[in-house]
């Protein structure tokens, strides 16, 4: 999977579990700059993007991402084979 | 089941015409997806769940300081949800000595909690019980020893549960068993917790929101009462009629032994006070047979209130049982291995719970049990013979068809009642009717065992119970009434309910008689009712009009000088008020 149907699938998760249709990600994009994107929605995002992908982050991970772009990475490690 | 997601979405929907229900929750963890899940659960069972939940670790300051928040919430119900991580934090921090007394001081510091939230609020109480974590520092040997964290839990579990059951208003929500169902692995997402004090994951809170709407559900008055049983591939199989007695399979052999457990389980049900029916497309005398003559059957006819074989739409069918024993629709469970058979009733009483049965016969027990649809919050002596007494209903209904005049008829029945207030023999079975009663129910206010009790100390107020008996046998408790001395002249009537297996005997009247001969002994001038109106209490509508009282804004009153007697014949057994 090419990084870009990554980012596309991940918005689309995004879209469904902060229930707002207007969010377009890019790599650059930060939790403050989406209002829904609070620490609590985080983890529902992220068990959601761990289930749609069949993947685990680790605690450290969930913690250390700075922008979507950096959380795009720590997928493409765990899926690229 | 409903994910998260779904539920969360769910919040956005309309509540406005949904019964509402204050609840509390309060967690010594982070519970605020719980209580989206629970909002979003109640909205799949209608309930309007309002919600006011505490910051997590002020269970002790929310409960035991008298101007807290919860205390200005005024909660009808309180969740309480202590997990075992934090149980475990506790235990490790404890001093060597006091490991093995670890579960008794835990038990004291709930049982204040309960009795600080009994006496302040009279609220209902839900406790989740402990899911289970091995702390591997004994291995296998922690169950020999005292002192280990698993021993200590397991000890706790089982002391809530002595503690549910001497303390009416604590119900346990059994969280322990939904672990043990979807497992650990599913149960608890350790990253999660790192991140956010979170315990449970986002694929358990579904299932425990459902857990616990369940056991609200079942207080709010809403659960099931009776079960109906397709024959030919459900109940045994093979087909009677094509098969033949001795080749349909039960028994211990091969898929028989599906069929007989599922058997047992629906006598355990009866056993418990659900009603059990057959609705079944056979000849009734073919469908009969297994009952009376197959050494390996399980259920009798004398288990089977109503009992429905011929050719007709089962939907039909089952409105007829419906008819027979006076209940909601809604308090049905429909079993049926055919799907067409399925959608018929489906689609023709929406109500009725009718369950997708797998394929498999050997799958029906676990499928059902992980429905939970028998969730109750009362069990009684009453229960047991519940049986019975429809089966005796039936009885009546034939020696009623051989009267013209209803009166005659009546008057053959030699009705005796035995008026009593409430007292610890009768209270357990008067909390039972009153979250059983949703037809004749005038103003549909629950009570349960320790709410009635509590309610027989104040002396402004009287209380009722009925019993009817006839020449076939003893309905027992069957009526209620709760008075409340609003001024010197008017008697309020709080409550009056009666069970609808004895409608059209003119127990009404005979109530009315005993609570108007009370007030007037008691110098009271009139009686007041309220009708409040229910989904369901569209029958005693004009209750009070036809008793006879006068409108009065949205009351009902009752002069209580130059009254007269209601025609009754039912007669005093023994007046002890």
């Amino acid at each position: 999977m090419d990084r870009n149907t990554v980012l596309k699938q991940v918005n689309d998760i995004f879209i469904d579990v902060l229930e707002n249709k207007t969010i377009i990600l890019t790599d650059q994009t930060t939790a403050s700059e989406i209002d829904e994107w609070d620490s609590l929605n985080h983890i529902h995002l992220v068990v959601s993007i761990e289930k749609h992908f069949k993947i685990r982050f680790t605690s450290k991970e969930i913690q250390s991402w700075k922008n979507v772009g950096e959380m795009i990475n720590s997928i493409m490690e765990k899926i690229s084979p | 089941m409903k994910t998260f997601s779904e539920l969360k979405k769910n919040l956005k929907k309309d509540f406005s015409k949904l019964k509402a229900s204050k609840v509390a929750v309060l967690g010594d963890t982070s519970t605020q997806f719980l209580t989206q899940a629970l909002r979003g659960m109640g909205f799949e069972q209608e309930i309007d769940l309002q919600i006011w939940e505490s910051d997590f670790s002020q269970i002790q300051h929310q409960v035991f300081d008298r101007e807290s928040e919860l205390y200005d919430f005024k909660p009808e119900i309180v969740i309480i949800f202590q997990s075992s991580h934090k149980l475990l934090g506790k235990y490790n921090k404890s001093k060597l000595d006091q490991t093995t007394q670890f579960a008794d001081n835990e038990i004291e510091i709930i049982e204040n909690i309960y009795s600080e939230l009994f006496k302040q609020l009279n609220a209902k109480v839900i406790f989740y019980n402990y899911t289970e974590i091995d702390d591997s520092i004994f291995g296998n040997y922690s169950n020999k020893i005292s002192s280990s964290f698993l021993f200590q839990l397991r000890k706790l579990n089982y002391e809530l549960m002595i503690l549910a059951s001497e303390n009416s208003n604590l119900y346990l929500c059994d969280i322990s068993s939904i672990q043990n169902k979807i497992g650990k692995i599913n149960f608890f997402q350790p990253s999660v917790y790192i991140n956010t004090e979170m315990v449970l994951s986002i694929d358990s809170l579904p299932e425990v929101a459902a857990k616990t709407v369940d056991i609200i559900c079942a207080l709010t008055g809403k659960f099931k009462k009776c079960i109906i049983l397709d024959l030919d591939n459900t109940t045994w199989g093979g087909i009677i009629g094509d098969d033949g007695l001795e080749n349909i399979q039960i028994g211990n052999l091969g898929i028989g032994k599906a069929y007989s457990e599922f058997q047992y389980w629906v006598k355990k049900l009866k056993n418990r006070g659900i009603i059990v029916a057959v609705c079944s497309k056979n000849t009734e005398s073919v469908a009969k047979e297994p009952f009376e003559k197959h050494p390996d059957m399980v259920l009798r006819l004398e288990d089977i209130a109503v009992f429905i074989a011929n050719w007709e739409n089962k939907a039909d069918n089952i409105r007829h049982i419906q008819s027979v024993l006076n209940i909601g629709f809604d308090s049905m469970v429909f079993l049926d291995d055919n799907p067409f058979e399925r959608n018929i009733v489906r689609q023709n009483i929406p109500e009725i719970c009718v369950p997708e049965l797998p394929e498999d016969a050997a799958d029906y027990l676990e499928y059902l049990y992980s429905l939970n649809l028998f969730e109750t919050v009362s069990f009684s002596n009453e229960d047991i013979e519940r049986t019975k007494l429809y089966q005796i209903e039936s009885k009546r209904t034939s020696l009623q068809q051989k009267f013209t005049n209803e009166d005659d008829f009546l008057k053959t029945l030699d009705m005796v009642s035995l008026v009593e207030s409430f007292n610890k023999f009768n209270i357990p079975r008067v909390a039972q009717l009153s979250q059983r009663s949703n037809q004749f129910n005038l103003r549909t206010v629950r009570y349960t065992e320790a709410d009635l009790e509590k309610l027989c100390s104040l002396n402004d107020h009287f209380t009722f119970s009925f019993t009817l008996e006839d020449k076939f046998g003893d309905n027992g408790l069957i009526c209620v009434i709760i008075l409340k001395k609003e001024n010197d002249q008017t008697a309020f009537i709080d409550t009056w309910f009666m069970s609808c297996r004895v409608l059209k005997r003119g127990m009404e009247n005979f109530a009315l008689n005993t609570i108007s001969n009370f007030a007037i002994k008691h110098g009271f001038k009139k009686l007041k009712g309220e009708y409040i109106s229910t989904l369901k209490n569209e029958m005693v509508k004009d209750h009070y009009i036809n008793l006879g009282f006068n409108s009065n804004g949205n009351y009902w009153e009752l002069p209580l000088t130059d009254r007269k007697e209601k025609k009754s014949f039912i007669s005093m057994k023994e007046k002890t008020i």
